[in-house]
């Protein structure tokens, strides 16, 4: 299809290339989760019945999206994209309405036979669009404050909504668009203070209060050290900096009993708190009660379950796996949710250390491409646009495996174009194609 | 306006970069330096499955099954799978109330966890596995049934000989050298035991893969690691079951036992045991109660009297004695003794004939089992003026016993043989000081009495010897091993022949021609067979319990025919009186089953159930029976009045839970009460009793 002249025109092949080796080491990784020795492959491949035949359909719902956005005329994007945005936040709204429940988030809308949508994987390409609406326009200045907070509220909103439905993981991944407003000029002091911040809530799961009241002591003296004659110079800044000190003190309050007890869910509390060889213990009463009626039935889960197994499916892979439908522990369900957010592990249990970098290799070649592409755009949009592609794929690849080998906490985000599940294939594959499409009109100049 | 900020692209290329570095990094220390994993993997998903093979059958020596292997199943049950199964009818069929089943899938979630199937009901009794096998589309898939092989005696019969298999304990594991494991059954007695290794076969090993919730989901690698079961060997034994299986009914009721042996190739015949039990008690789903029940039975079922049991083997000894003498040039055929009822010179020991000539020759002092005349043959023996010395005649005689297989172990193929015992002169010096005795001390030896002691089995096989006239083979039960190699050692002993004495076969004749005698008319004129020379000695044995004279045990020797012997048996019923009265009808009926297969005429048949409703059960196990009733009744009337106690109690606490529910907080009990609660909080589940300590930091 993509031979025919008239779209094939100016389409990137190394993307197309890239795109449908990574849909299909997505299909392998799930076959290889699902499929036992004596399955029929082809009867189940018709009847629809397994999550792999599914995903075959899945994958062919996305060509046909992909083939449906080369037609599209480059100009649609650039139009519709607030319209887009606005329709994106509706279906965010309205999911709180005739939302189904799955997995604890109801952030899904039913579809009908079988298959379900979530509105907040589609609106990460409707904020990518808005985004470079914004940023293309020919009266944002974005280095005042002014745009910089438009620009903000444009991508945070989503996420707050995502937020609001229990989808943490989701929302974390909107944070990714600051990589493509650094790109655009945001000033590196966000980035610096978003760094900080990261640092100095580890730093308060990890030390304990008085360590941790002491760090920030000598913080303050190093600070004043160094800035000794500005502070001789205007005493102010003597009073900024001891309030600086101050507040992070009370940052480690709000995070032991605001982040932890209050905002995070206990199992999430769990979780990341275990990342850092922490258990978690409330402190707000009612979760108290919680736990020990949990203790007291026997009910209380180990949220660690997850990434142990993961960690041992990883690790057992070796250098060269134990080939293909040989992991024992992708074949015993060991691992769960190993189809979708633990796909990974397949991979790495199957085909080992070379198998786990081969496929590294082909998400970085992914991202480099774009970015290679996103350079040689001339307008603002199509730059944004595919930067804003980069930085969700960038996240999400980090996120994903990070968590499947331990060096962050579970959440539930999916690996792109590998993981099983329809609303997240077809949204990178639109999220790409878009791309794709704006690209092959690289010439002309779009707003 | 972007423009200028096109060398950020490169910053975003490094962080990119620098992330995927930093997780490469962790994959190879996961999956390159770090080998735990694979082993975790390993362990939690692959079973290492013991496969066992078929045990061995064991055959008698007209090629019947005594020991065979059958199929029973076991009602297996998963449940996680029971919604929606019609458990009524199942519990109907079963025989079980609701509570029962709740109880049974209950323990089995505990033990087995909900995914994995357990026994509901082990070993289906024929009848229910019938009903069950037609109804088991209606309670699939949470129940199905399992085959499980069981060893089986068909005949009931030869329980000591044939031995059980059960559970290997923990000393065992040790001494195998941990080539058993934990639940693994193995042969704990008899043949079973012994044989083990050529009965077990070789055990294969499965890897199967399983999946979390430890269900198995299939071969490992296609079962390419896996070791195929050997079928252990079959065993064809001398044993003539049907033998057997009349000395054991012949035996009912008695303390004692049977050791019959073919004197040509040393393969025993029969040996019982009496009191005896069904082996088929030891297999099976009541294996442990039954056994618990036989160990501790005072009259010691589970002992095979036929060679653990430790006689003093009386007048049937005499006919070595006579050898002894015979072949130490001391008397001759006809050397006779003038024998009034006594023996003169020590004043004992009694004899029971008194009248003139009944110890004339030696043909005759046998028939007539004068003691008179073997104490004396015995001192002549032992005064041997070729010695002239007590301690080396003494020594001398020992060794004619060791000739004669007594005081050793024979190495019987069976586990736990006793050796019997032969005094030397160190028991005397030790008892008499050295010197302070002399052949009229120990006189009563020469008549079987005294410290000497031998097991039936021993008897059996030194009749064996005078039968063959100077030798034997050792007496075992199995004459060959399926499939047999020269690998194959273990009857190799067996094979060779013992002739230890150079005795001429004169003086065997002599002896044999008085043991004829005993039947023809002599003490045991009973245990004649039509058209058979049977050849026999009686015994009547004293002997003490707690230094309180006992009822004698009766004893009987035989073998038959005289010429070409087929058969050698050996019959102690304890406690029972005159050898004659009991051990020789037993001993003749035996010997004619196994000599013409069949017992003649209506009278001999009446014999058979005369004897075998006899019961003769000896006085010290009365006692001791009477001793452990009595403790049992103590007991259980002390278990009685506890349960009543503890029974008191609960009604007692009842009411203090009905009085503690009126306090909205358990805690602000009074004093005195709170006391009394003491063993109901500790029921609580911990957790819960932490709890109400956490809100009340001040109890």
């Amino acid at each position: 299809m993509e031979k025919q002249a008239g779209i094939g025109k100016g389409i990137d092949t190394t993307m197309l290339l890239l795109y449908y080796a990574l849909v299909l080491v997505g299909f392998i990784a799930i076959f290889s989760v699902e499929y036992r020795t004596g399955d029929s492959f082809f009867q189940s491949l018709l009847e629809l019945k397994k999550n792999y035949s599914k995903q075959v359909l899945f994958i062919g719902i996305s060509s046909l999206v992909a083939v449906l956005i080369l037609l599209t005329d480059s100009k649609f994007f650039t139009t519709t994209a607030n319209l887009l945005y606005m329709a994106g936040i509706l279906l965010m709204l309205l999911t709180f309405v005739i939302g189904k429940d799955i997995g604890g988030s109801r952030s899904w809308i039913a579809l009908g036979g079988g298959f379900n949508l979530q509105a907040a994987e589609l609106c990460k390409i409707f904020t990518a669009l808005a985004l470079a609406k914004y940023l293309s326009r020919q009266e944002t200045e974005f280095h005042t404050i002014r745009s910089q907070i438009i620009a903000f509220v444009v991508t945070l909103t989503p996420a707050v909504l995502s937020i609001a439905q229990k989808e943490t993981g989701l929302a974390l991944v909107y944070l990714s668009f600051f990589l493509v407003m650094y790109r655009e000029g945001l000033p590196v002091i966000y980035l610096i203070v978003g760094f900080s911040i990261i640092i100095l809530f580890i730093t308060a799961i990890v030390l304990s209060f008085q360590l941790y009241s002491i760090m920030m002591g000598i913080g303050l003296l190093i600070a004043v050290y160094f800035l000794w004659r500005k502070v001789k110079r205007n005493f102010f800044i003597l009073l900024l900096l001891v309030l600086i000190a101050g507040s992070c003190i009370l940052f480690k309050y709000f995070v032991d009993y605001v982040v932890f007890d209050k905002i995070l869910k206990p199992y999430q509390s769990e979780r990341v708190l275990s990342m850092f060889g922490k258990s978690y213990t409330p402190k707000d009463p009612e979760r108290i009660a919680q736990l020990e009626n949990e203790m007291a039935k026997g009910k209380k889960k180990d949220y660690s379950y997850n990434v142990k197994q993961s960690k041992i499916a990883i690790g057992s892979g070796g250098l060269l796996g134990k080939g293909f439908l040989q992991g024992v522990t992708t074949q015993g369900d060991f691992v769960p949710a190993q189809h979708t957010d633990f796909i990974f592990t397949a991979i790495a249990e199957s085909f080992g250390f070379w198998g786990s970098a081969l496929l590294l290799g082909l998400y970085f070649l992914l991202l480099f491409r774009i970015i290679t592409l996103a350079e040689r755009q001339r307008s603002t949009f199509s730059r944004v646009y595919a930067y804003s592609v980069a930085a969700i794929l960038f996240f999400h690849v980090f996120i994903n495996i990070c968590m499947t080998i331990g060096l962050m906490p579970v959440i539930g985000i999916t690996l792109p174009l590998l993981s099983y599940g329809g609303s997240s294939l077809i949204t990178f594959t639109a999220l790409i194609f878009i791309m794709i499409r704006l690209d092959a009109d690289r010439q002309m100049v779009l707003r | 306006m972007a423009e200028f900020n096109q060398t950020r692209q490169t910053t975003i290329r490094i962080i990119i970069a620098a992330v995927f570095a930093i997780i490469l990094v962790r994959l190879m220390t996961l999956q390159l330096f770090s080998s735990k994993y694979a082993k975790l993997a390993n362990d939690q998903a692959i079973l290492r499955k013991v496969v066992y093979p078929s045990r061995g059958i064991i055959f008698d020596r007209k090629g019947k099954a005594i020991l065979d292997n059958i199929t029973m199943y076991d009602l297996m049950v998963t449940p996680s799978q029971l919604k929606g199964v019609d458990t009524f009818s199942l519990c109907r069929i079963l025989g079980v109330d609701t509570a029962e089943f709740k109880k049974r899938i209950l323990t089995s979630i505990i033990k087995n966890s909900r995914n994995r199937p357990s026994v509901f009901e082990p070993l289906l009794s024929a009848e229910k596995y019938a009903k069950i096998n037609e109804n088991l589309f209606r309670f699939q898939p949470a129940f199905f049934l399992q085959e499980r092989p069981i060893r089986s005696y068909p005949f009931k019969a030869a329980a000591h000989i044939l031995g059980y298999v059960g559970e290997v304990d923990s000393s065992m594991l040790k001494r195998s050298n941990y080539f058993y494991q934990m639940g693994d059954f193995a042969g704990r007695s008899g043949l079973e035991n012994y044989y083990e290794k050529v009965l077990m076969g070789q055990r294969g090993i499965q890897y199967i893969m399983r999946d979390n919730f430890n269900r198995p989901i299939g071969p490992y690698e296609k079962g390419e690691f896996d070791t195929a079961s050997v079928a252990g060997r079959h065993l064809n034994t001398y044993i003539d079951i049907e033998v057997q299986q009349l000395a054991e009914k012949l035996m009912n009721g008695k303390v004692g036992s049977v050791v019959a042996i073919e004197p040509q190739t040393g393969g025993i015949i029969a040996m019982t045991s009496g009191p005896t039990y069904d082996p088929n008690e030891l297999t099976g789903s009541e294996s442990r109660k039954n056994f618990s029940r036989l160990f501790l039975d005072p009259a010691s079922p589970l002992l095979n009297r036929g060679m653990q049991g430790v006689y003093p083997p009386g007048s049937t000894f005499k006919p070595l004695g006579a050898l002894v003498a015979l072949d130490e040039g001391l008397i001759t055929p006809d050397f006779g003794y003038g024998c009034f009822g006594r023996y003169g010179p020590c004043g004992r020991p009694a004899c029971t004939h008194s009248n003139a000539g009944h110890a004339a020759n030696l043909s005759l002092s046998i028939a007539n089992s004068c003691n008179s005349y073997y104490a004396h043959v015995f001192r002549m023996a032992i005064d041997n003026p070729s010695y002239n010395n007590v301690e080396k005649g003494l020594l001398k005689w020992k060794s004619y016993m060791t000739g004669f297989g007594l005081g050793h172990k024979l190495g019987i193929d069976l586990p736990g043989e006793y050796a019997g015992f032969i005094p030397d002169t160190a028991r005397f010096n030790k008892e008499f000081r050295r010197g302070g005795w002399s052949s009229c001390t120990i006189a009563s030896l020469g008549i079987g009495q005294g410290e000497i002691q031998a097991t039936p089995l021993q008897m059996a096989n030194a009749i064996c010897l005078i039968a063959n006239r100077g030798w034997y083979y050792t007496p075992h039960f199995v004459k060959n091993i399926e499939g047999e190699t020269a690998e194959d050692t273990l009857l190799k002993k067996y094979r060779e022949k013992i002739s230890p004495l150079r005795i001429p076969n004169d003086y065997y004749q002599a002896v044999i021609d008085g043991m004829e005698m005993v039947v023809t008319n002599g003490t045991a004129r009973n245990a004649h067979i039509d058209g058979f020379a049977v050849c026999a000695k009686t015994g009547t044995v004293e002997n003490y319990f707690r230094k309180k004279k006992q009822q004698n045990h009766s004893f009987f020797v035989a073998f038959a025919p005289k010429e070409n012997p087929k058969i050698a048996i050996c019959v102690v019923v304890e406690n029972a009186g005159y050898g004659a009265t009991w051990a020789a009808p037993i001993a003749s009926l035996l010997m004619e089953k196994y000599l013409t297969d069949s017992i003649a005429g209506p009278k001999r048949k009446a014999e058979i159930e005369r004897i075998s409703n006899v019961t003769i059960i000896p006085a010290k196990i009365k006692h001791e029976r009477y001793v452990r009733d009595s403790i049992k009744q103590v007991k259980d009337s002390l278990l009685r009045m506890r349960l009543e106690r503890e029974q008191k109690a609960r009604i007692d606490s009842t009411d203090l839970a009905v009085a503690e529910k009126d306090f909205s907080d358990p805690v602000s009990l009074p004093e005195k009460k709170k006391e009394k609660t003491n063993s109901l909080i500790a029921v609580l589940p911990g957790q819960r009793y932490q709890y109400k300590k956490f809100h009340h930091p001040n109890i």
